[in-house]
């Protein structure tokens, strides 16, 4: 279940060396087993579970047809092994949309592909752009942060249909536009709408995340480049840029996997069915409501390899550090360090 | 900043200590009109849609299309259809209220104790429950749905039929809810001394009393926060209150406005949709202005949706 690259580092083992009795210390890891306890029950049952019964149903197939022995509707399913997977490769169920011909399980794939990539860097782009302008700010920042959290509070179903309005072929859009697109028929454009909606709604929130990063950085380091004769440019590549990347980093990564599971937009403004928007979470989602839980496991099961796999790549490539917990780091650091004296931070409470 | 006007002969104290400033250089000035200029682009930039929103939902029911940047004439009636004929509206709003109250009461409940071991307590694998936790947060919704769905829906014989039930769109709720205010509230826990309750407990306080007693009530605005963040994550529930809650009864208000569309005559009734998505926001907004500075800094120390 909990297979994200995070957990690929070594668990962290809290005392690699001894540690003296402390009355403040001691009992706390049965004590933590309590207090977590409910948390690890509530995710076991509503995680835990239901991931081991999608592996299972990803094995099996509905049958179809009526029972021969007793004439009622065949409601059992078989199992198949790896058909339901192996069925994703063949040359089946062929869409034509965006991309071309191929099968709809690739199309929802690479549409879920494009939307991550072209709106995660929109996103990136325009966030920090808005985080660059707040830090300058010297009033009405207030004002600003309470418009940046107008599209992060509006509900996503909501903002779905209030760009449908907007999009609409006699809306607003082709209005300001003066040209006749047509948003919402299940074309390119329909992909640009659905790009445009959801970078609404996010940028701000980077821009947010990205501020916090920046006002961590102090003021004079910008001071020692503006003596040293850095132009702005160098300064936001050479300062601004690498100390704010543990922080936008985390934000990138949150923001892809949540884009690579976009369901309310393509849902809400395009519609079920269109597959130039179509993404892999509405596929599954619509194979379920048909009751083909099988491959519509499958598919689900394949997004979240997927998910695994682009969260693996960010934690090793770009050094996304999720947990952020510095008494973990610390074990860590030590460990790696191969670290033989004790530190003086391991005897206090972390 | 217009201080080069002064007469320098008879100067009050305020015209010193304005010349005594740094003079901004007209370099400092087209900074600072480019920072303001670029604040009113962002914030347009977030508020307009939202304002088409309002625009709409106050027009006729019959201009629900129209392009006109104000509503004329001005009307209400569109939010009086909302809530009549068989939309169902208001109860899909206290239906919303109760899924994503009770969701997020279980959730601080759960949370509080186990951020509060995440942040204080010293004990063998931290670093693999903080990934869960992680790990749950990021979890395609999707993956979820489908074996519930199947388990909800009566296909296994150990499971009850839980379709159209307030359960069964809590208990999914759980699996975003649960991370989010976990991490949230780890952070804030964090932020407390910990010589607090070091002091507490050298006075003779077992851990649970220095966290009932001293760190609680010292927690409260994350706390608040987090509650405020959670609820509002849940009322935008969309895809789990989609799949199990279908009948009018228990149907949720987001999925009530996603059905608008077609019930009522051949045209998509525009007006009365985004008077609902006003009616559903509006409250949100209100708690989000109030809170903005708190929520910032929940969500900044979460980092998470």
């Amino acid at each position: 279940m909990a297979t994200t690259a995070v957990e690929s580092k070594p668990p962290a083992p809290v005392t690699p060396h001894k540690v003296k009795k402390n009355a403040l210390s001691d009992g706390q890891g049965r004590l933590a087993g309590i207090l977590l306890s409910p948390t690890m029950a509530v995710i076991v049952v509503v995680v835990g579970i239901p991931i081991i019964l999608a592996i299972r149903e990803s094995f099996f197939f509905k049958n179809e047809g009526v029972d021969p022995n007793t004439g009622k509707i065949d409601a059992t399913s078989r199992f198949v092994g790896l058909d339901n997977f192996t069925a994703i490769f063949e040359n089946q169920n062929i869409v034509n949309a965006l991309w071309g011909s191929m099968p709809r399980f690739w199309n929802a794939f690479i549409n879920t592909t494009m939307f991550t990539i072209v709106c995660v860097i929109l996103e990136t782009v325009l966030g920090v752009a808005m985080a660059l302008i707040m830090a300058k700010a010297f009033r009405g920042r207030g004002i600003v942060r309470a418009g940046i959290l107008v599209p992060w509070a509006i509900p996503t179903i909501v903002s779905a249909l209030m760009w449908k309005l907007i999009f609409n072929e006699a809306g607003v859009m082709n209005r300001i536009l003066g040209r006749q697109f047509l948003w919402l028929a299940d074309n390119s454009s329909s992909f640009v709408a659905i790009v445009i909606a959801d970078v609404w709604k996010t940028a701000p929130f980077i821009g947010l995340l990205t501020l916090a990063g920046l006002q961590t950085i102090p003021a004079e380091v910008y001071e020692a480049a503006k003596v040293d004769g850095a132009s702005a440019i160098q300064q936001f590549f050479q300062i601004t840029l690498p100390m704010v990347k543990p922080t936008l980093v985390v934000a990138v990564l949150f923001r892809a996997l949540d884009t690579m599971r976009m369901f309310d937009l393509p849902w809400g403004m395009i519609g079920s069915g269109k597959y130039s928007v179509e993404t892999l979470s509405v596929f599954a989602y619509l194979e379920a409501n048909a009751t083909r839980y099988g491959p519509a496991a499958a598919y689900s099961i394949v997004l979240f390899l997927y998910i695994v796999l682009v969260a693996f790549l960010f934690v090793r490539m770009l050094g996304a550090d999720v947990v952020g917990d510095e008494s973990v780091k610390r074990t860590k650091a030590a460990k790696g360090r191969k670290k033989l004296k004790p530190s003086i931070t391991s005897g206090a409470m972390p | 900043m217009t201080t080069s006007a002064v007469e320098p002969a008879h100067l009050t104290q305020a015209e010193v200590a304005a010349l005594a400033k740094p003079k901004k250089s007209p370099k400092v000035l087209i900074g600072m009109i480019a920072s303001y200029v670029g604040m009113a682009l962002i914030v347009l930039y977030c508020i307009l849609p939202f304002y088409w929103m309002i625009v709409s939902s106050l027009r006729l029911p019959t201009m629900g299309r129209s392009t006109d940047f104000l509503p004329r004439p001005m009307s209400f009636e569109n939010f009086q259809g909302v809530f009549s004929g068989n939309n169902n509206f208001g109860r899909a709003l206290i239906n919303s209220l109760l899924v994503s109250g009770i969701t997020t009461l279980l959730t601080l409940f759960i949370g509080i104790v186990a951020a509060y071991a995440l942040a204080r307590l010293r004990f063998k694998f931290k670093g693999i429950v903080l990934a869960i936790i992680i790990a749950t947060s990021m979890f395609p919704g999707i993956t979820l749905l489908i074996p519930l769905l199947k388990m909800f829906s009566g296909s296994y014989p150990w499971f009850p039929y839980w379709i159209d039930t307030y359960r069964a769109m809590i208990l999914p709720s759980l699996s975003f809810a649960l991370p989010l205010a976990v991490w949230n509230l780890t952070a804030f826990f964090r932020q407390l001394p910990v010589e607090l309750e070091q002091a507490a407990m050298v006075d003779g306080c077992t851990p649970g009393q220095a966290f009932t007693k001293v760190i609680l009530p010292l927690a409260a605005p994350g706390v608040f926060t987090t509650a405020i963040i959670t609820f509002i994550a849940a009322w935008n529930e969309f895809i789990i209150a989609l799949t199990f809650g279908r009948s009018p009864s228990v149907m949720t208000a987001t999925v009530a406005i996603s059905k608008f569309t077609g019930t009522t005559g051949f045209d998509t009734p525009y007006g009365t949709i985004m008077a609902a998505g006003v009616i559903v926001t509006v409250p949100l907004l209100i708690a989000v202005l109030i809170f903005q500075r708190r929520i910032v800094a929940g969500l900044t120390a979460g980092g998470v949706k």
